[in-house]
Formats: structure tokens, C-alpha cells, sequence
């Protein structure tokens, strides 16, 4: 049955459909491979015995020919998304026992379109990091090994456990949350689709948030047509969440199989920055070429203020972080570590709750909103935002589609950047413009690297232009003819 | 930017994160440096410009003012470290 | 002014009255407002602050802050903001407090405050803003816990602040008063102060006249008219003895213990506040249209001002007695039901005297009052068309004020009709004459005085059921 496992989700929901092979018998290959694949550490929770029961109610609806868009699809869900319950955890100490009383929209959407859920997916801890080393639970390592190299390789992050069980085949797609490139960014580290909505296109609610103003749900999905179905399921407005749009959900399946003739692609000059590994400039070249072959134009954009995103990003997400993140108190959920007297008991809690790049961010987020500070950096850098959000306006006056490296490098090896913060946060320099702006993006594996390591290319669309950037997404994803997989090396390991 | 140990006890204790005296300087070095960092910002002419309120150009959404929600007080206590007599239980605040 | 050893001391005075919206459900989360369910019975996962919890503001919240800035003669602001105010505290669930900072709904209005020796007082209003309650600690339940109830957690305030425009307590107590009436007459805080509905945190500060403004410390919760008086007299004579030992004010935040009738700084003090406002990024600004506002305005109630010169102007009551049926909603509505169709005036007294004679002694309010505005209005009409005299009327009015029946009926019962019948009232004239020759002779010899003599000798006969009006026409006619 292992081959089960290898279909595109899109092929899967045929199969199902086609009463090919059941939901149970799917949901019990998955099950299987999620399993095998536990020295990736990529879940933080199995819930094996519920995707089976989900799996029989699937199947019966798939009898009587009503199933959903996912009905009988077996997937990971970030441990981000509160599942009612389940333990929900952000990947932090603080949370570790947590079980929500409830469901986040976007998940119960899912359920409500047939999906069966497999488990709860690793991530970094409150999704800050780019390599998901910051897990309570331990860190996710990638499928991908560089040939020959046993080290291990991160999956990039924060989304790095459904990156990882997605590439493993162990589930046919993932949802991811992305704040500053947290989908897109381990998509590209794992040769998978990545797609960031544009803020408001998918509810908030339910999802533990990191940063308020940036944090958006998404898939990852090994092709673009799975994107696509999923995002049709996964978003739609809500009105429990102020920031969600209030917009009809496209078919975004029914935008694909076309063509992108005529249309006009934008290349940011600013995004040619130095230091940029000649193999990802040369991809990026490769990129722009497979779209003109197919028909499109391409042009060079400016994007002035590009150099100041990730900066700014760095103030106002710790920010909204370090308010978002005082619940977690001891008081009403989560650890609880006992004091001397109600401070000391917070304090002791949060300690020892966090690991330490949340703390270092929900210190940076303090000092940045304290009084005498807020207007140097808060407010400058809510300023550079409006700046950066013209800039792509201006950009969109004249192209369709902007088209970029997703990463600045090839997936690195456990350990290699967990030292120097700042390096670590130049994972997402090509990723967080588009979070400033609330655009929508998309990452498409284009290729391997030197090592052997999957790259990705980015798309960015305006907002709420999902459609112009899948159809885009499925001409490079055409070209590139992306189809390489990992070694199961972790199928013998034990 | 350069964060002395006080200051980063300052922005400690405020974020009720307790940190002990010996890490303050390592982390206070962190700190400046990742500020040192983000000040490049200030490279950038902000005169005139409004600050982003949100990235999605809508009208905030409002609810009718009828009970919807509420009323399952096991579920709001069931997570709690310790509750009581259906209130929460956290060591004696003295005002 | 506070007489020191080193001279007269002015009392500055600003409060920041957190007002209890009046609405179904909170601010952000669909969970109920009622007062006195079960500890946390009422409390959402947003109110909770779980994770993953997002707010959707209130509609009608929204419009009861707009109604009551309208109400304040304020300016209501086209584009405010609701920012995170951010502090740890356990009955904060989230550990920030939704409110409004530097763009609150309302801005600068204005308050008209009578005060008890006839003059006025303008009290500025610096803001009206919005934000959420916290939750209530409970710390006696247990030696060494604190008890945490958030039923409260994210129920609707209107922080209403003044400008620093009051001088001493009565003036304090007086705009509290007509604060509260206002917002009452709005129907957007119902004013109650023991459920907590209504809060003040006092600033008070003192200085030599004509200097500038001194420290101020912030006494917080004070929950009566007569406590917020008793801490500003308290407050500001503690910082006139520091300031005349020459000590300096410190800024701090103080509480109020009724008990002691003092004021002592709080433990918490330490902590120095630094509260990081920021626009939440889960809530968008809250734009208001022109129309939405104007509709608003449109729909407003007579307020008590206007009440009280339309009770002056059209039905020619007194300013006195027009202030004082206006300063509580419900007795201008009592008033007016008891006014309908009849002499203002007379209605006005009768409430005014009579039943707030029996209200007070019996330490019941208005809505209390055993005697209906109806059953009121009853007596009155039967005093106009002469059944009863004003004796009776007050005999019956005792009486409707301990069983609650209406006049008629107690008339009825007790055969109280005043007799006017001019036929019976003669009969009883000439007994009384002819019983009482001698006196009538003496009258007749110039002892006016007499005259009042007969009238009670008839009114007796009568048993006090004599119209006193008839009785002096046929005594005037017939002793001549
Ligand atoms: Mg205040
Ligand atoms: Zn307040």
C-alpha cells in the first residue's frame, strides 16, 4: 500500500472519488508512513485512531456522493491551529499540556470539506525561527540529506514539520502558518509549494498568534494544484476575526490548466542583493526565462525600500509578539511554575516556559513599545511599512506578478545558524516584503542546488489576486518540471 | 544601542521574565545587537508618512449586541493549573 | 479651599468616571453582561483570553458611546482607535486591556452643574473612551490565595474624563450626580453605583491660588458619591500638611479605605507602569459616517437640562422645584404621568412634598413609591372637581401611601366625599346659628374675628366633609 502514499493530494481526491482505494485505506497508509518517518521528530502529536474514525465518516459520505473538496484527504495540521480536543501546543513549553475546548476556523473548515487530520505537526516554538530548531519538542529535520552527508538538515521554518511530513509523503499536504515567510521559506528548503494568502483571505481564529498584523495561514502542498484546492477549503470570511475579508472564496482549481500569455511578470531589482549564492541568482535567471519561453513579459521593477523590511519587520513583530504573548501567565492554561508571590510566579512561569528566542523577541518587542522608545522604532517602522506597501503598489501599476528567489540559500545543516540571530533571520529576506504588505506569495520548487538541496522561486501577487499567482505558479512549476524526491533514509534508520 | 544590565532587568521584569543576574549582560549584548541592527531604519525619511494601521482596506466588522457565547464555565476552567469553587486560583495579591 | 498655616490652599480635582455600558453582551465577545450569576459562568474563550481568541466589537456599544458623547455636548471623533494598554495583572485575562489612547470616540465636551446654593458650574470633559473591564479578585476567600471571577472580563466602560475643573468635594458630588442623571436619561449606564456600574478615579492635587498646577495623586475605584467626598477632603488635606512640613508630593496611585475614611498608597506602587500602547493589530479603526451620527443625534432624549427649561418655560414651575423633579430621570417621568392633563404646579407639590415627605422617611425611592403616578394623579382630580377639601385630600394620600390603593377607592370606602351640596351645608349653617345666638350677636357687633368660629363649628357638624368653600359663602350670606 505504500504507494498510497505517493499520490498528489489532487490525485488522491480522484482516487477516492473514483472509489479507486477507500479513506481508511489512505488514511491507514499515512498512518503508517507518519510512523516511519518519527525520526524526522516532524509531528508533535499522532492521532492515528482519530484519522481513522474521520477516514470511515469520509468514506461513508463519499458513498452516499457528497463528499467535500478534501473528503477522505489525509493531512498534518501545524500544532499552531487549536484542534478541539487535541493538545495544541505552538511547539512551547508553556503550552505543552494545553488542550483546546475549540476549533480554529481554518481546521474546521478543513473537517467540514472531508479532510482527516493525522497529526498534529513540530514547528518552531510560537512560530519565531526559521529552521524549526526552536521546538520545545526538538528540532525537525528535513527529508533531504545533501548526497553522500549524513548530517542533518533543517526544514526551515517556522512550518518545518508540516514541511518535512509533507515531503516525507507521509501526509499529501500540511497546513502552515506564515508571519514573516514561514510557509514559503520550508517549502523551498523541502522541494515543496508553499502559498501565504493575502491577510484576511483565511480566518485567524483559532490560530495561536505570533504576530497580529502579519500571521496568515496556508498550505504546503507538493504541487500547485494542491495549493490551490486547499486554499479553496481553507479560507472564506469569518466574522469572529476583524481582519478577515469579506469576499466570496474563488475556485482557485478552476483558474489552472492555462496559460500565461501576454501576461506582465515583474522583476525586483532590489531583491539582487549582495552576497546572493550565484546558483540561486542563476535559478532566479532560469526562472524569468521558463516564463518568458511560456509566453509571458518580464520587466524590471523597483521596490525601493526592500533593504528596510526585514528590519522593520524585526520590531514590529516582536512587538505585537511581546503583547500578544503576556496570556501566557500561568494563570488560566499552560505551565504554571510556583513563586514566592503572584510576579515571581509569572516570572518563574515564563522563564521557564519560553525557550529563548521567544524571550529574546518578547524582550526586543518590549523595549521597542516602552515608553521613550515607541516612536523611534515602533512607529518608524510602521512608517518604512506604509512605505514598503506603496512601493509594491506602484510596482503593480505595471505587472501582474513579481517573481523572486523564495530563500537566499539552500536548507543548511542543523545547527549552523543557530548562534547568530541575525543570520537566522536573513532566511526571510525575500519573504517578509510581501508579509509587510498583506500580499499574497507562493514558493514553487525550480530545482536542486550544487549539494543536492531543493530551491525555490517566489511569486508575489496583489492583494487577494490568489488566481493571477497560482496560474503563474503552475507555468514555472510546468517548466521546472520539479520531481525529485528525497532518499527514505529515515524508513531504515531505526 | 548598547543595553546596560539595568536596563535589560527593566525590560525583563516587564515582560515578567525572570532572568538571572549572570545572563544579563550576555543577553543584553544580544539584544543590542539585534537594536543595532533595526536602527538602520533610521536611514529612512519617514516625514509625512502615516503609519500602516492595517494592510487590509476594510471597515471594521461589528457584532449585534446579543448573548452568543459565554456560559460553559468547566471549559474556560479546564485547562487551569489550579481552580476553585469554579474561580481561578493564583497566589494572594496583596494591593 | 482648605485654610493652612501658611495661607488658603485651592483643591484642583479631575475624575475619571468609568461608566458600565448598558448592552447584552461585552465589548469584544458575545458573552453576557448580567450582574450576580456564578463565578465565571459568563465568560467567553475571548474573555479568557485563550489562544488563538480574536475580538469583533459590539455594535451597540459602539453607539452608546456615541449617544453619550452626543449627551456630554462633545465632539464626536470620525476616526478613533482602539489600543492595547498592556500590564500584567491575574483578572486582566489577556495582561493588556483593550481600550482607546490617544484617539479616543469622544473628545471635549461640557457638563452645566448646579450646585446646592443655587449657582452653576461648568465642568469641562476632557474624553470619552472605550474599553474593556477586567475581571474581579477576589483576596478574602482565602489566607494566602487570590480568587479570580472574570465574569466582569471585557464588559463595556466609558471612561469619561473631566478636565481638572472642580474645587472641592460638593462640587465633586454634584457633577457626579448630573453625570449619572445624564447618562441615565441616555439609557446608556444605569448609574449603579453599589453593583459597580459606575466607578471614579479621583485626581486630586492642591496649590497656593494663582499658581500652577501641583502633583496630583490618583485615588482609584472609589464606588459612592459620599466616599469620593470623603477621599478628597481626606487627600487634600494630607498634601497640604506635607506640603506646609515642607515634604513633596509624591505622584502615586492611592486607594480609598471607607472604613478609616482615609486614603493610603498602594503596595503595587513599585512597580513603575509602562504601559506600551499600541494600536491592536486585531482591530481596525473605527470610522464613523456623518449620517451614522446624526442618526444617533437625532434619536436623543430630552436631557435633563432641556426637561428642566421646558418645566420652567411651559408648565411655569419654579427653577427650584424644575431642578429638583429633574435630577432623576425616573421622577421627571413620575412628574410628568402625574402632570398629564393637570396643574403643573399642584402635581409638582405633591410630589415634591408629600411624597418625597413619605419616600424619605420611609428611605425608599421614587420607583418604590407605593402610590402610583396614576393613583396620584387620581387624588389630584378629585380635589380639582371638589370632592375632597385639601384636608381630606391629605388624609387620603396617608392612606393611598400605606395600603397603595387608589383615592377613589379609599373615599368610597370611608365616605369621605366632601359635601357641597349647598341645601345640607345651609341646614347645618342654621343649627349652628341658632345654637350659638350669643356668638352671633357679638359678631354682629363688629367681632370679625368670630367668623372662623362658625366655619369650624360647620365643618365639625360636617364632620369635616363640608366643601370649606360653600360653607363660607352661606355663612357670609346669611350672618350677613
Ligand atoms: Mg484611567
Ligand atoms: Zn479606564
Amino acid at each position: 500500500m505504500a504507494d498510497l502514499t505517493h499520490f498528489t493530494l489532487s490525485e488522491a481526491r480522484d482516487g477516492l472519488r473514483a472509489r479507486d482505494f477507500s479513506a481508511r485505506e489512505l488514511t491507514e497508509a499515512h498512518n503508517a508512513a507518519i510512523e516511519r518517518a518519527r525520526p524526522l521528530n516532524a509531528m508533535a502529536l499522532e492521532t492515528a485512531e482519530h484519522a481513522l474514525s474521520m477516514a470511515d465518516t469520509a468514506d461513508q459520505r463519499i458513498a452516499k456522493g457528497d463528499g467535500g473538496l478534501l473528503e477522505g484527504v489525509p493531512l498534518a495540521i501545524k500544532d499552531l491551529f487549536c484542534t478541539d480536543g487535541f493538545r495544541t501546543t505552538a511547539g512551547s513549553h508553556i503550552l505543552d499540556t494545553f488542550v483546546p475546548p475549540y476549533e480554529s476556523t481554518v481546521t474546521a473548515n478543513l473537517w467540514r470539506e472531508g479532510a482527516v487530520m493525522l497529526g498534529k505537526a513540530n514547528m518552531d516554538e510560537f512560530a519565531m525561527g526559521s529552521s524549526n530548531e526552536t521546538s520545545y519538542f526538538g528540532p525537525v529535520e528535513n527529508p533531504w540529506r545533501r548526497p553522500g552527508d549524513n548530517r542533518p538538515i533543517v526544514p526551515g521554518g517556522s512550518s518545518g514539520g508540516s514541511a518535512s511530513i509533507v515531503a516525507a509523503r507521509a501526509a499529501l499536504a500540511a497546513t502552515g502558518t506564515d508571519t514573516g515567510g514561514s510557509i514559503r521559506q520550508p517549502a523551498s528548503f523541502t522541494g515543496l509549494v508553499g502559498l501565504k494568502p493575502t491577510y484576511g483571505r483565511c480566518s485567524r481564529w483559532g490560530i495561536i498568534a505570533f504576530a497580529s498584523s502579519l500571521d496568515q495561514a496556508g498550505p504546503l502542498t507538493r504541487t500547485v494544484r494542491d495549493a490551490a484546492i486547499m486554499l479553496s477549503a481553507m479560507s472564506g470570511h469569518d466574522p469572529k476575526d476583524s481582519t478577515s475579508a469579506n469576499l466570496p472564496v474563488p475556485n482557485f482549481e478552476a483558474v489552472l490548466g492555462g496559460d500565461v500569455k501576454g501576461l506582465r511578470v515583474g522583476i525586483p531589482s532590489e531583491y539582487r542583493m549582495d552576497g546572493l549564492p550565484a546558483e540561486i541568482d542563476a535559478l532566479w535567471q532560469q526562472g524569468i526565462r521558463w516564463l518568458e519561453d511560456a509566453g509571458a513579459e518580464t520587466r524590471e521593477v523597483d521596490l525601493p525600500h526592500t533593504k528596510y523590511a526585514l528590519p522593520a519587520y524585526y520590531i514590529v513583530a516582536p512587538a505585537e509578539a511581546s503583547s500578544n504573548l503576556a496570556r501566557y501567565d500561568g494563570v488560566r492554561y499552560g505551565l504554571r511554575v510556583e513563586g514566592d508571590d503572584l510576579i515571581d510566579m509569572y516570572e518563574r512561569t515564563r522563564a521557564e516556559g519560553f525557550g529563548a528566542e521567544v524571550q529574546r523577541r518578547v524582550m526586543i518587542g518590549t523595549y521597542v513599545l516602552s515608553a521613550g522608545y515607541y516612536d523611534a522604532y515602533y512607529l518608524q517602522a510602521q512608517k518604512v511599512r506604509t512605505l514598503i506597501a506603496r512601493d509594491f503598489q506602484t510596482a503593480f501599476e505595471g505587472v501582474d506578478v513579481l517573481l523572486t528567489p523564495t530563500a537566499p540559500s539552500e536548507a543548511f545543516a542543523t545547527g549552523d545558524k543557530s548562534d547568530d540571530p541575525i543570520a537566522m533571520y536573513f532566511n526571510d529576506v525575500f519573504t517578509v516584503p510581501a508579509s509587510m504588505a498583506g500580499l499574497p506569495g507562493i514558493s514553487v520548487p525550480a530545482g536542486l542546488s550544487q549539494a543536492g538541496l531543493p530551491l525555490g522561486l517566489q511569486l508575489i501577487g496583489k492583494a487577494f489576486d490568489e488566481e493571477m499567482v497560482l496560474r503563474v505558479a503552475e507555468a514555472l512549476e510546468d517548466a521546472a518540471e520539479f520531481n525529485a524526491e528525497p532518499d527514505t533514509w529515515w524508513e531504515t534508520s531505526t | 544601542m548598547s543595553l546596560d544590565k539595568a536596563t535589560v532587568s527593566r525590560i525583563a521584569r516587564l515582560a515578567r521574565i525572570r532572568v538571572a543576574d549572570e545572563d544579563l549582560e550576555r543577553l543584553g549584548n544580544e539584544l543590542s545587537n539585534i537594536l543595532g541592527w533595526v536602527e538602520q531604519l533610521n536611514e529612512v525619511n519617514t516625514d509625512d508618512v502615516p503609519p500602516l494601521t492595517s494592510v487590509v482596506e476594510m471597515q471594521i466588522p461589528q457584532r449585534r449586541d446579543a448573548v452568543t457565547d459565554g456560559a460553559y464555565r468547566d471549559k474556560v476552567l479546564g485547562n487551569a493549573p489550579e481552580s476553585e469553587e469554579g474561580f481561578f486560583v493564583v497566589p494572594k495579591v496583596v494591593e | 479651599m482648605i485654610e493652612g498655616a501658611t495661607g488658603r490652599w485651592e483643591i484642583v480635582i479631575g475624575l475619571e468616571v468609568h461608566a458600565q455600558v448598558v448592552s447584552e453582551a461585552k465589548l469584544f465577545s458575545g458573552a453576557s453582561t448580567a450582574f450576580g450569576a456564578e463565578p465565571n459562568a459568563q465568560v467567553s474563550f475571548v474573555d479568557a483570553a485563550m489562544p488563538g481568541m480574536l475580538p469583533v466589537i459590539n455594535e451597540t456599544c459602539v453607539e452608546q458611546a456615541v449617544r453619550t458623547g452626543l449627551g456630554l455636548n462633545a465632539e464626536i471623533n470620525r476616526h478613533s482607535v482602539f489600543d492595547r494598554k498592556n500590564y500584567f495583572y491575574p483578572d486582566l485575562p489577556p495582561n493588556y486591556q483593550i481600550s482607546q489612547y490617544k484617539q479616543p470616540v469622544v473628545g471635549e465636551g461640557m457638563v452645566t452643574v448646579d450646585l446646592e446654593d443655587g449657582s452653576v458650574c461648568e465642568v469641562g470633559i476632557e474624553r470619552l473612551h472605550l474599553e474593556q473591564d477586567a475581571g474581579k479578585s477576589l483576596h478574602d476567600q482565602h489566607p494566602d490565595a487570590t480568587y479570580v471571577d472574570l465574569n466582569r472580563a471585557g464588559v463595556a466602560l466609558m471612561e469619561i474624563v473631566s478636565k481638572p475643573d472642580l474645587r472641592n468635594a460638593d462640587q465633586a458630588g454634584a457633577y457626579i450626580r448630573k453625570l449619572r442623571a445624564i447618562l441615565r436619561y441616555l439609557g446608556t449606564c444605569d448609574g449603579n453605583m453599589e453593583q459597580g456600574s459606575l466607578r471614579c478615579d479621583v485626581n486630586v492635587s492642591v496649590r497656593k491660588p494663582g499658581e500652577s498646577l501641583g502633583t496630583r495623586c490618583e485615588i482609584k475605584n472609589v464606588n459612592s458619591v459620599r466616599f469620593v467626598q470623603q477621599a478628597i477632603d481626606y487627600e487634600a488635606r494630607r498634601q497640604v500638611d506635607i506640603l506646609e512640613e515642607g515634604g513633596e508630593i509624591e505622584q502615586e496611585t492611592r486607594l480609598f479605605d471607607a472604613e478609616r475614611g482615609v486614603t493610603r498608597s498602594m503596595r503595587s506602587k513599585e512597580e513603575a507602569h509602562d504601559y506600551r500602547y499600541f494600536p491592536d493589530p486585531d482591530l481596525l479603526p473605527l470610522v464613523l459616517s456623518e449620517d451614522y451620527i446624526e442618526a444617533i443625534r437625532a434619536d436623543l432624549p430630552e436631557l435633563p437640562d432641556q426637561k428642566k427649561t421646558r418645566f420652567v418655560e411651559s408648565l411655569g414651575l419654579s427653577e427650584y422645584d424644575a431642578g429638583v423633579l429633574v435630577t432623576e430621570k425616573e421622577v421627571a417621568d413620575f412628574f410628568e404621568r402625574v402632570a398629564d392633563g393637570r396643574d403643573a404646579k399642584t402635581a409638582s407639590n405633591w410630589v415634591t412634598g408629600d411624597l418625597f415627605g413619605r419616600l424619605n422617611d420611609a428611605g425608599q425611592g421614587i420607583a418604590e413609591s407605593p402610590v402610583s403616578p396614576e393613583n396620584l394623579g387620581g387624588l389630584i382630580d378629585l380635589m380639582a372637581d371638589g370632592t375632597l377639601s385639601g384636608r381630606l385630600a391629605k388624609e387620603v394620600f396617608d392612606e393611598m401611601f400605606t395600603s397603595g390603593r387608589p383615592a377613589s377607592a379609599i373615599v368610597e370606602e370611608r365616605d369621605l366625599k366632601q359635601v357641597s351640596d349647598t341645601g345640607e351645608i345651609e341646614s347645618l349653617v342654621d343649627t349652628v346659628i341658632s345654637d350659638n345666638a350669643d356668638k352671633v350677636e357679638e359678631y354682629k357687633a363688629g367681632k370679625d374675628k368670630l367668623f372662623g368660629f362658625f366655619v369650624g363649628q360647620v365643618m365639625k357638624a360636617s364632620q369635616g366633609k363640608a366643601n370649606p368653600k360653600v360653607v363660607n359663602d352661606i355663612l357670609r350670606e346669611k350672618l350677613g
